[in-house]
């Protein structure tokens, strides 16, 4: 083996990794706040409305700060950004932060819910899959996940409503409203959209757990362990699965930032108060500081997962671990 | 001697699925047995069926397999009647298996002595702590260094030859009655070979065990095995006590493995008959090295101080141990890795070190050749595309010229034309290397870089190989580098040799006086590490120790 500079070790590679994930987060704040700039239509204008005087306008940019060179604006937007003050919402007068906060929360939630309900339940039958690769089990799972991966979420979302809510009359057609006192209430209420985002998301997680599990199977040293004695189960879990850590983390965490997409529908469609349906209403409205702010929100959640997933994969590497 | 044999095996019938679903036999009615303590080998090439053969004794085939007749018997155990759970019993406590590379079967992210003793743990055989000490013991008389402390370390921790001795430690851990050798010296340099299968060799005669060691390599089994079965295509062409077929072969193949085995000395161009002896290449001072430049020398230095010529329609071998730089050294000609210090002049023109200082004339006359064809040429092409690229490249030849010439390269390499239409996939091992080669010369080069083309072939093809090689020089006029470590093959085609170890070249010298002139005491010891067909060879060899530590990676 050749000897690397001893710069190679594991800190250093994860240090390297969240560099670089920072940087990425200013090359993106960077792009949202230039793309939302390029919107077509002037805020004061659309503030003040059709009948407004252009003097008034002009007053109103100038007190908006609009006038300053974008470049100028961008700097200062950033650093509110980094000591936590994402700006006055320009519709309703009050901070971002305050309109954000508790719709965050109830997004997280959301994906909380969708995460601890699908990842045990994708993880599963993906191993599953891969252990008894080519049964009836494992082309039962093949076929559903590749219809399910085939429906658009809006589809799913849509016959859900039609089928629980509409037919059966089993579950409330919308999210927003629900007493959330008891368990049962509360289930009830993210039944739903919990169903459909995890349809979506968990169709990708197994088969890219499957494919990576089944790639170390194939292996020589699982192989070996078969020609020891040990049985299919202690083949897969104690000798394939360690090694397919790194790719398995790295599809989950691919899957999960799908949520952060995918919440934008399922949120609408139920008129679940989260943020991605906040960020559709400030789009409708203009509402700049805060369409910026959600979407440096979903930036980092997108981020975050994946150089976590980096992160397992550098730490299960044992030629990295164990120099 | 009437004595129950431990293993008998009869007419068993393995059946294999094509990728097309086609159902073809691949082992056809062999019957053979094994008696306690004796070493069987399995001998044939690639194709034959003698891993299968071995692995089936473990009631194992591989994915796309299945044992379909005959009987196998290790021990009481019927093998082909039992049930996968009973077979998972026998596996690792009666029959065990050495692999061929260690180093991919050894899970990368267990400790070895875990590994080691997984045999024990999963059987519960016995207490951990007594499992582990048995353990340093086999590491012990298997030679290793460190006996105590080696189990506690990853397997990349380890080197190859080490791991190699490792895994016959993990077979050995159960007291099998049956170890399985599946080419396990093969990925190994020569000299890491002989102390691998000293140890082997001592630790079977200890345990009293049974062996069935199976390989394409006659002399590295001529030094182990009692009786030696020759396979081909399945079927069992001759059976007979080590000695016996070396000596007195009857069946026309095995006659033809042994003859693949003579010395065929390199008839070199004679000083007078060539008319000019223009160099073709020089280098000199050159330097070679990977990675991030710190002041323009990369930070891992791989080749140094490489000084030779190669003469038109004359051979340069390089010859050394895996990591001793000789594929660089041949990337670094070719521009892939360009050198970072030193100079190279072809036909007394200076060469550029990179791709990119080179005209594309340059970069026509010197072709590379790689090891693994099935890896150098592309899976979804076919064969015309493959050889047909260069032509368009450097010749513009396109449609019916250019399939003329794809048709006249096929046949030079000894290659029906009509192959142009497949694919590489549906061609053999040694028919991919001719491609390979087709593909090289379709540039009209005048010094072909040949990397280890012959290691990944079995000995007959191989053979054909490098005769094919002499017949092109003499009608092309070729100058080969040919890159080997095995030295018998740089001896039949090379008029020099140069010997590398640890990036530098430590002697240079004509091929004919490789064996009788070497000096250096590397070359000494790569010379007499190459086995010979003498069942007596490994027993009565005698390497000073010394030099042995000094010299290698053991």
């Amino acid at each position: 083996m050749c000897t690397l500079p001893t710069s190679f070790t594991p800190y250093f590679l994860i240090a390297q990794r969240l560099g670089i994930a920072l940087i990425t987060l200013v090359i993106v704040s960077f792009a949202v706040f230039f793309a939302t700039e390029l919107l077509p239509g002037d805020v004061a204008q659309i503030l003040l409305g059709q009948a407004a005087t252009p003097e008034a306008v002009a007053g109103l940019r100038e007190a908006m700060g609009l006038n300053e060179p974008a470049i100028y604006r961008f700097l200062s937007w950033l650093a509110g950004l980094a000591s936590g003050d994402l700006g006055i919402s320009y519709v309703n007068n009050m901070p971002v932060t305050q309109l954000i906060g508790g719709r965050l929360i109830s997004s997280l939630k959301l994906a909380g819910v969708t995460t601890l309900f699908t990842v045990p339940i994708a993880l599963s039958l993906g191993i599953g899959a891969a252990m008894a690769r080519g049964s009836l089990f494992d082309r039962v799972v093949s076929v559903l996940t590749i219809s399910v991966i085939s429906v658009p979420e809006f589809m799913v979302a849509t016959l859900a409503v039609v089928i629980f809510a509409v037919w059966l009359g089993w579950l409330p057609a919308l999210s927003y409203g629900v007493e959330v006192d008891s368990w049962s209430a509360m289930l009830r209420g993210y039944a739903m959209p919990v169903i459909t985002l995890s349809f979506v998301v968990s169709a990708q997680m197994i088969r890219m757990t499957r494919a990576a599990v089944i790639e170390t199977i194939n292996t020589p040293y699982v192989e070996m362990a078969l020609l020891k004695g040990a049985s299919r189960s202690r083949m897969v879990l104690k000798h394939a699965l360690p090694n397919a850590l790194g790719p398995i983390a790295n599809a989950v965490a691919l899957s999960l930032s799908y949520l952060v997409g995918g919440v934008i529908i399922v949120e609408t469609i139920f008129n679940y108060p989260g943020i991605a349906k906040l960020m559709v209403d400030a789009v409708s409205t203009r509402d700049l500081p805060l369409i910026q702010s959600c979407a440096v929100i979903f930036c980092v959640s997108y981020l975050s997962l994946i150089t976590f997933a980096d992160v397992i994969a550098i730490l299960s590497n044992p030629r990295l671990r164990h120099r | 001697m009437p004595q129950t044999p431990l293993v008998s095996v009869r007419d068993l019938t393995i059946g294999a699925k094509t990728d097309s679903g086609r159902k073809v036999h691949i082992i056809n009615g062999v019957s053979f047995d094994i008696a306690p303590g004796e070493i069987l080998a399995l001998i044939g090439e690639s194709g034959s069926g003698k891993t299968t053969i071995a692995l089936s004794l473990m009631g194992h085939a591989r994915t796309g397999c299945s044992i379909t007749g005959g009987q196998i018997r290790v021990g009481r155990h019927d093998v082909t009647a039992m049930s996968e759970r009973a077979r998972q019993v026998l596996r690792g406590t009666e029959v065990s298996y050495v692999p061929q590379s260690a180093a991919a079967a050894f899970n990368p992210s267990q400790r070895i002595i875990d590994q080691v003793i997984e045999i024990s743990t999963i059987h519960k055989l016995m207490s951990r702590a007594n499992a582990e000490k048995k353990a340093i013991e086999l590491f012990r008389a298997l030679a290793l260094p460190d006996p105590e402390t080696i189990g506690q370390r990853y397997p990349h921790q380890v080197s190859g030859g080490q791991l190699q001795r490792l895994s016959a430690a993990m077979a050995l851990i159960g007291d099998p009655q049956l170890v399985i050798f599946d080419e396990p010296t093969t990925a190994l340099d020569v000299t890491t070979q002989i102390e691998v299968l000293r140890a082997f060799k001592s630790v079977m005669q200890k345990s009293g065990a049974s062996g069935v060691y199976v390989s394409h390599d006659l002399a590295v089994v001529a030094q182990i095995a009692d009786r030696i079965i020759v396979l081909r295509s399945g079927e069992i062409q001759e059976e007979g006590p080590a000695q016996q077929i070396l000596d007195a072969p009857t069946h026309p193949y095995t006659k033809e493995l042994l003859a693949a085995f003579e010395p065929v000395p390199h008839e070199a161009v004679a000083a007078g008959e060539a008319k000019v002896r223009s160099s073709i290449l020089r280098v000199a001072d050159l330097h070679i090295g990977y990675g991030k430049e710190f002041g323009r020398e990369p930070a891992l230095k791989v080749v140094r101080k490489v000084n030779f010529k190669i003469e038109r329609g004359r051979n340069l071998g390089v010859i050394g141990e895996s990591g001793s730089g000789k594929s660089t050294l041949a990337r670094a000609i070719a521009g892939i890795v360009p050198a970072y210090r030193g100079t190279m002049e072809f036909d007394g023109k200076e060469f550029g070190m990179s791709l990119a200082n080179r005209s594309k004339e340059e970069l026509r006359r010197v072709q590379i050749v790689f090891q693994l064809a099935d890896t150098a040429l592309n899976p979804s092409h076919s064969i015309e595309a493959i050889i047909g690229r260069p032509l368009t490249f450097y010749r513009g030849l396109k449609g019916g010229q250019r399939e003329a010439r794809v048709i006249e390269l096929l046949d030079m390499v000894k290659l029906p034309a009509a192959l142009r239409h497949r694919l590489p996939s549906e061609l053999s091992g040694g028919q991919k290397q001719r491609v390979n080669l087709a593909r090289a010369l379709a540039a009209e080069p005048d010094l072909i870089l040949c990397d280890e083309i012959t290691s990944a072939l079995d000995t007959v093809v191989a053979a054909s190989i490098l005769d094919l090689l002499k017949e092109l020089q003499r009608e092309l006029n070729l100058s080969y580098m040919f890159i080997s470590h095995d030295l018998s093959t740089v001896e039949a085609i090379c008029d020099d040799v140069l010997v590398m170890y640890n990036g530098e070249v430590v002697e240079a010298l004509p091929a004919a006086d490789m064996s009788s002139k070497a000096t250096h005491p590397y070359s000494r010891l790569l010379i007499s590490s190459v086995p010979k067909l003498d069942t007596g060879w490994l027993s009565g060899l005698e390497q000073d120790p010394e030099l042995v530590a000094a010299f290698s990676k053991r």
